[in-house]
């Protein structure tokens, strides 16, 4: 029996989990709402995703190979979640080479600047898309409409997002009941029927991504919740206020991004809080940014702000707000 | 719902192969090579010179001091030598090594089968025999027992807590104890409430053994003040505070001892113990021990000689496997390693696993931690381990402390739970390591 073992320290056994399976598991999450995008925009939702995803994992592989010359970790899937991410945030009919160079900006200034996946401070995705969003404000606030711009790709019939028409209802002095017969009803705004970016129309379709991910336990509850909860909590005490000049709280809760941002955006792992007590200030925070902007800012939608504004607080969060440590509330009796 | 401790925790697959195999005798080998430091604390002086006859029971290293145990002859033959043996840490630490002809008992040790179940010493007497008998925390932590049934003035405990959970996978060494010992289980408890004027005892068993769930409630019917409670399965139950917190609610301080919140935590091994020092006379020369892993032909429970050498044991179940590439000493998650098979049983171990080369090294670690939070949530603790490894590779021990990295009881789970498959542990346990150092500095 003189063979030499293996001595290492504990433990000696592994969940199994991996970094790649969890990041494949927001794939299959997004699955869902990729379907229901490709049904409304057709064409130009299949371009923009595909171009998306091609040019974040190509400047990912070309970065570390030949800038940071590393061992390229485009296999981990992180990548892939980036470009998945950035497309769902644009229009179905920006000009690929402005996706390409918001892919460029998601890479390379929001996460490779940085030394790459998990340090960057910021949501990559919402970088390149906040960074498009100023850039190219034209092609960024165009909106197709869904089914009848399925077939085409730049030349989309397009037209306003029931958030700006809203917006632009209440900027008149219209009253709710004057702008509810201009937009779509709560229904078809559940199963996405609306002008928006590629990602965030269908509440439905994203509701079953964020089941997966709870049930896969890839993310925990909190964000999320704290968000919607806030966001109803804050919209509705205004609604109750003046419900003619406020939308209702379930009206904010499916238009716009909020559905995609607060399963998929705030939850990113790199840029959201470590516990529970964390993930409230945040997502709390999210969602009165968010209503914040909508109501008395100057765009009608505030989620992507929200949330790079609230990831600048997380380190700040994880360094003060501590959990709860075992026996931190008993006094020693003794 | 079943009990458990709310923070934290994670579960392991249970691969319990030999929760089925009943406790067998292993025949005594040639020699066995008793340490002198098989508990936490001061090593034991030894008492007898090479060459002397010693015979099983017979003292042959005395305790040094409060927190120190006696070591006794677990065989009967002659002392071969004093000298240094390479023991289950790897290095070479002072052993008593014993030839063994026959198997010669002491006088006064009661080996018959029959349970006594009156229980005649006061609570002074019995102290006085469970230190004589030199028992240590059998679980695997390996503290003198009696240091723990000594009340100090001021306190008192209201609540004796045993410990069946035995949360490690693989381990069943203490789920076999409970089905077969039942009755010299009960007899244990009732002793350690005399000795520390318990009202209550409550055992905790995870869900996982329902049968000796249902055994162990059935036998303490016959007994007053005992308790069973089946537990839901999760890892570390078995963990002092964390057993405490699911039982009975209280949260021991940081820093402190389930003493401070009115209870003692024993296991039920050494409540075994206990029941044979004191109704039987038998001090601690033997302990069941399991012997499985994958390939592992007849994984097995084996009541066996302290000092016998693993070899023997791994011999029992069928040899060593053609691929092994790992042995640990104790569970899974907080077992260590052994380098040599020829290490000696000692008090401490409770399972001895094999695992093949395939699953000996451990998966390679990504680039970066992602933040993901599953350390965070996986500590029973509520520690940061993430944030640990960090100031530890950093060398930023003094930020460690106000981190609590001292309320640290390495139980794996973060490393466990890391997606990245970051050592997040090994970074801990160094840091911890310097914050004691810092902490003693400032001390002296």
């Amino acid at each position: 029996m003189n063979k030499l073992l293996v001595v290492s320290p504990s433990p000696h056994t592994h969940s199994g989990e991996s970094t790649s399976r969890l990041m494949y598991n927001v794939v299959l999450a997004l699955a869902p709402a990729l379907a229901v995008t490709l049904f409304y925009f057709g064409m130009g939702a299949l371009v923009v995703t595909l171009i998306s995803i091609t040019s974040c994992l190509l400047f990912e592989y070309l970065i570390q190979k030949f800038l940071l010359k590393v061992k390229p970790t485009i296999s981990d899937g992180s990548a892939l979640v980036t470009g998945l991410i950035l497309a769902f945030n644009l229009p179905s009919n920006l000009p690929w080479w402005i996706v390409v160079i918001g892919a460029i900006i998601a890479i390379g200034v929001g996460k490779m600047s940085f030394g790459g996946l998990g340090n960057n401070p910021f949501n990559p995705a919402l970088v390149g898309r906040v960074f498009l969003l100023i850039s190219f404000p034209v092609h960024m606030t165009s909106w197709p409409l869904p089914i009848e711009s399925r077939m085409s790709y730049i030349n989309a019939v397009t037209g306003a997002t029931p958030l700006a028409i809203v917006k632009e209802g209440l900027g008149k002095g219209d009253t709710m009941s004057v702008i509810s017969e201009q937009i779509p009803s709560h229904m078809q705004l559940f199963m996405g029927t609306m002008g928006g970016s590629l990602g965030e129309i269908a509440a439905f379709a994203l509701i079953i991504g964020f089941v997966w991910l709870l049930v896969t336990k890839v993310i925990t509850w909190h964000i999320p919740v704290s968000i919607f909860t806030t966001i109803v909590a804050f919209t509705g005490i205004l609604w109750l206020i003046n419900p003619q000049a406020n939308a209702d709280p379930l009206f904010h809760l499916l238009t716009g991004g909020v559905m995609l941002g607060a399963i998929f955006m705030a939850t990113d792992y790199v840029t959201s809080p470590m516990h529970p007590k964390g993930m409230w200030i945040f997502g709390v925070g999210i969602g009165l940014i968010t209503v914040i902007i909508r109501v008395w800012g100057a765009y009608p939608e505030g989620i992507s702000f929200a949330i790079l504004i609230m990831n600048a607080f997380v380190p700040l969060i994880n360094r003060y707000v501590k959990p709860k440590r075992f026996g931190e509330e008993v006094k020693k009796n003794g | 719902m079943l009990k458990t401790f709310p923070k934290g925790g994670v579960h392991p697959a249970e691969k319990k192969l030999s929760a089925s195999r009943p406790i067998e005798v292993l025949p005594l080998p040639e020699q066995v090579s008793i340490p002198i430091a098989q508990h936490i604390g001061t090593p034991a002086t030894p008492v007898v010179a090479k060459g002397d006859s010693v015979r099983v029971g017979q003292l042959i290293a005395k305790s040094n001091g409060f927190v120190s145990a006696n070591i006794h002859s677990s065989v009967s033959g002659v002392v071969e030598s004093l000298d240094p043996i390479l023991d289950s840490s790897g290095y070479k630490k002072p052993a008593i090594t014993i030839k063994i002809e026959g198997d010669e008992w002491m006088e006064g040790i009661d080996r018959t089968a029959d349970v006594k179940k009156e229980i005649s010493l006061s609570a002074e007497e019995l102290i006085v025999k469970i230190n004589e008998a030199g028992i240590v925390g059998l679980g695997g932590a390996t503290f003198p027992s009696h240091v723990k049934l000594a009340v100090p003035k001021g306190k008192k405990v209201d609540v004796l807590i045993i410990n069946g959970v035995e949360c490690e996978p693989y381990l069943t060494s203490d789920h076999r104890l409970m089905l077969e010992k039942a009755d010299e289980l009960m007899v244990g408890i009732m002793v350690l409430k005399k000795v520390l004027g318990a009202e209550r005892a409550l055992i905790g068993i995870e869900n996982n053994k329902r049968d000796a769930i249902a055994h162990l409630k059935n036998v303490s019917t016959g007994y007053p003040g005992i308790e069973v409670y089946p537990l839901r399965v999760k890892y570390p139950q078995g963990g002092e505070k964390q057993l405490i917190k699911a039982l009975i609610k209280r949260e021991v301080p940081s820093g402190g001892l389930p003493i401070d919140v009115g209870t003692v935590v024993h296991n039920v091994g050494t409540t075994l113990a206990v029941y044979e020092a004191v109704q039987k006379g038998k001090p601690l020369v033997e302990r069941i021990v399991t012997i499985t892993g994958k390939g592992v032909k007849n994984p097995g429970n084996y009541l066996v000689r302290i000092g016998t050498p693993i070899s023997k044991l791994i011999e029992a179940a069928g040899g060593l496997p053609e691929d092994v590439g790992k042995v640990v000493n104790g569970g899974p998650m907080m077992g260590k390693t052994i380098n040599s098979v020829e290490a000696p049983v000692t008090k401490g171990t409770s399972g001895v696993i094999l695992f093949p080369s395939k699953e000996s090294l451990r998966g390679e670690a990504q680039p970066s931690c992602i933040r993901c939070g599953k350390c965070v949530a996986a500590c029973p603790m509520g520690l940061e381990p993430y944030l640990l490894n960090q100031l530890a590779q950093r060398r930023l021990y003094d930020r460690m402390e106000p981190e609590r990295v001292v309320d640290c009881m390495e139980c794996g789970s973060c490393s466990f739970a890391c997606p990245a498959n970051l050592p997040l542990l090994d970074y801990i346990r160094l840091g911890k390591a310097e914050v004691f150092a810092m902490i003693r500095a400032r001390k002296s």
